[in-house]
């Protein structure tokens, strides 16, 4: 190998090109330490005259090599190839088409269980937990609120289909496809009831959590159901520690506690389940012949069978309507109200945009506030562009907040109101079933209950003795 | 038959959500990657990404480096002495290999799974070197976000999404000069 040109750049470690542009603060201490440090050396001289271009220039250039000198390639690993994320769609409806199938037809709650394994490993581990149909709310309502976002169309199928499928077949893609059920389904080795009353009140975690979500998704600040995502550390088998906690506790607390995510928090359960209510088809049990032994119950880790109502229970049913008819009046209030208190919050909301927190900080900065510059005030001002553009670019994410904020209040309200009023409704159903928004469609009632295993003793052609409640001895 | 016009309802509104988000999607698929002339080298590749270590690495585009002996990318500020000693070394992982060529010609490669994308090299090489080590986000690595948790945390704004047939934006001589 031979240097470029003659001997006397025998350092062409220091060959800089003189330039004449002064040097950049942050440099000067290193400037510093590398002259005291090869002082003596005609590198020092060199060094002095260090141009600095943001991005560094050819201050050394490339020796001469040998021809024998293989120069190494950098490496340019490819993306993901494109057909594959349409592999995960054929997956995906194939799945649900599965799971739909296991749950209402075959009622098979070993083939659920084998399937949830299989979506596990496929839409868990196999794909990194990514795109899932959870997160995937965010990106449909930022591509609904801002039309410079493209949104693809895999992303997009990942959001409807099983949406779709739940109008027909209720919650059939939190039963077996969905990883993040499957791992808390697979879990659950000690399940615990919790009070019914406890479910109500939590149930409304999922809504507020959808509805922010949405707000934060919408304005273009954050992913925050993507940020807090307690499995996708499991799943990448790589994550921060906050995440890889968060994910450790849902698994230790979902050890006793049936599928803690997805019945307190996940916001896509919520919109299923809204969507459930009006399924074609649901999970049922035997409704005609229901020996009301609540053995269902019992083994139902989710709090999902409805106790049926075989008498009025309240004592005093005019209180009950009078109470009704008070939580109606009461629910436009909570809507005003839960407005009017989001509209508070939208100036700390709106700090969740870096286009706000930025704008905040050059603000305060040029008011001569005490405090260090952040990288990001340092590399606006680094840009040259108008303080003015960033303000107003603040003010119109700001904006969006004012609006956003009240929604996302008067929607919280709103939950909070049909809340109340669906817990102190009467109900009308005589047998023990599962309600059709609660149920995950996980087909563990249909291995507990008589008359479902005696139906499918029968269907095998086994005998059976006919199940009928035995009197006395 | 209330629930069958519920469901009606709730399938024409999805309808009618799709044809908006059809109109707003896009078949062609794109992959994160960061502008390494807009990069700041802040630490935040290291520490906001999804993955630990981050998908953002260095990497070294040979026909721009000078093969220096004193790299500024390679050694620290103030190295006690100039061999490959841990505590001369800036990279606190050791993730850049430093082979001797002829004198005083040194070969500097990335050691791509210690590297954990903190930019203290491209710093240095940026600095002072002819700014041949940079960041880009590794594509056998990144997950593709939908929203890239590193392009919201990027104070320089260097993220952006490009076609995933040509998913990465290098630096060349050429735009240097």
């Amino acid at each position: 190998m031979r240097a470029k040109g003659s001997s006397k750049l025998q350092t062409p470690n220091f060959r800089a090109t003189p330039d004449p542009k002064p040097l950049m603060e942050g440099s000067r201490f290193w400037k510093l330490k590398l002259f005291h440090c090869f002082a003596g050396v005609a590198a020092g001289l060199a060094l002095l005259a260090l141009p600095l271009a943001a991005h560094g220039v050819e201050r050394f250039p490339p020796p001469e090599f040998d021809p024998g000198y293989k120069m190494p390639a950098t490496t340019v690993p490819a993306a993901r190839a494109e057909l594959l994320s349409y592999v995960d769609v054929a997956v995906l409806v194939a799945a649900l088409a599965l799971a739909s199938y296991l749950a209402l037809m075959k009622r098979s709650r070993d083939g659920l269980l084998a399937l949830s394994v299989f979506s596990l490993l496929y839409f868990g581990f196999y794909q990194k937990g990514c795109v899932c149909a959870i997160g995937s709310v965010q990106d449909a309502a930022l591509a609904v609120f801002n039309s410079g976002y493209v949104v693809p169309l895999t992303t997009l199928a990942f959001f409807l289909l099983p949406l779709v499928f739940a109008a027909f077949f209720g919650r059939t893609f939190c039963a077996a496809v969905c990883p993040m059920g499957a791992i808390q389904d697979l879990a659950l080795l000690k399940p615990v009831k919790t009070p019914s009353w406890l479910d109500s009140a939590l149930g409304v975690l999922p809504f507020v959590y959808l509805g922010a979500g949405i707000l934060f998704a919408a304005t273009g600040s954050a992913f925050i159901i993507c940020e807090y995502d307690p499995f996708v550390a499991l799943f990448r088998r790589s994550g921060s520690y906050g995440m890889i906690a968060l994910g450790a506790a849902f698994l230790i607390v979902g050890i006793f506690i049936g599928r803690p995510y997805c019945r307190f928090l996940c916001p896509y359960g919520a919109l299923l389940g809204l969507v459930s209510r009006f399924a074609k088809w649901n999970v049922t049990l035997s409704p005609m012949d229901c020996l009301h032994c609540q053995i269902c119950d019992t083994a139902c880790p989710y709090g999902a069978i409805a106790d049926p109502m075989l008498k009025d229970p309240h004592p005093n049913p005019h209180r009950r309507t009078r109470r009704l008819i008070a939580l109606a009046a009461l629910l436009p209030l909570l809507v005003v109200l839960g407005g009017w208190f989001g509209g508070r919050l939208s100036v700390p909301f709106s700090r969740m945009h870096a286009t706000v927190s930025l704008a905040e900080q050059i603000a305060a900065e040029d008011a001569g506030k005490p405090g260090e510059p952040t990288d990001a005030s340092k590399a606006f001002r680094q840009t040259g562009r108008p303080v003015e553009e960033l303000y107003a670019e603040a003010l119109r994410v700001r904006g969006g907040f004012a609006i956003g904020s009240r929604w996302f209040g008067a929607f919280v309200g709103l939950v909070i109101g049909a809340t109340l009023i669906s817990v102190s409704a009467p109900r009308k159903q005589s047998v023990y079933d599962p309600d059709p928004a609660d149920c995950v469609s996980c087909g563990r009632c249909y291995i507990h209950c008589p008359k479902e295993i005696v139906r499918v003793k029968r269907i095998a052609g086994k005998n059976v003795i006919p199940l009928t409640p035995v009197r006395g001895g | 038959m209330l629930n069958g016009a519920m469901r009606g309802a709730f399938l024409f509104l999805l309808g009618a959500a799709t044809t908006v988000l059809f109109r707003r999607s896009q078949a062609k698929r794109t992959v994160w990657q960061l502008d390494p002339y807009k990069c700041v080298q802040c630490n935040r590749c290291a520490t906001e990404c999804v993955l630990k270590p981050s998908a953002v690495k260095c990497v070294q585009v040979y026909p721009m480096c000078g093969y220096c002996k004193l790299c500024t990318g390679y050694f620290e500020p103030e190295p006690v002495s100039l061999d490959t000693g841990a505590e001369n070394q800036l990279c606190p992982t050791g993730a850049i290999k430093r082979r001797a060529l002829e004198d005083p010609y040194y070969e500097y490669t990335i050691d791509e799974p210690r590297c954990i994308g903190c930019a203290k090299c491209v710093k240095g090489c940026v600095l002072f070197g002819n700014g041949s080590f940079f960041l880009q986000v590794r594509h056998d690595r990144c997950v593709n976000c939908d929203e890239c948790a590193i392009a919201i945390a990027c104070p320089a704004q260097a993220f952006q999404r490009v076609p995933a047939d040509k998913p990465y934006l290098m630096k060349d001589r050429e735009h240097q000069a």
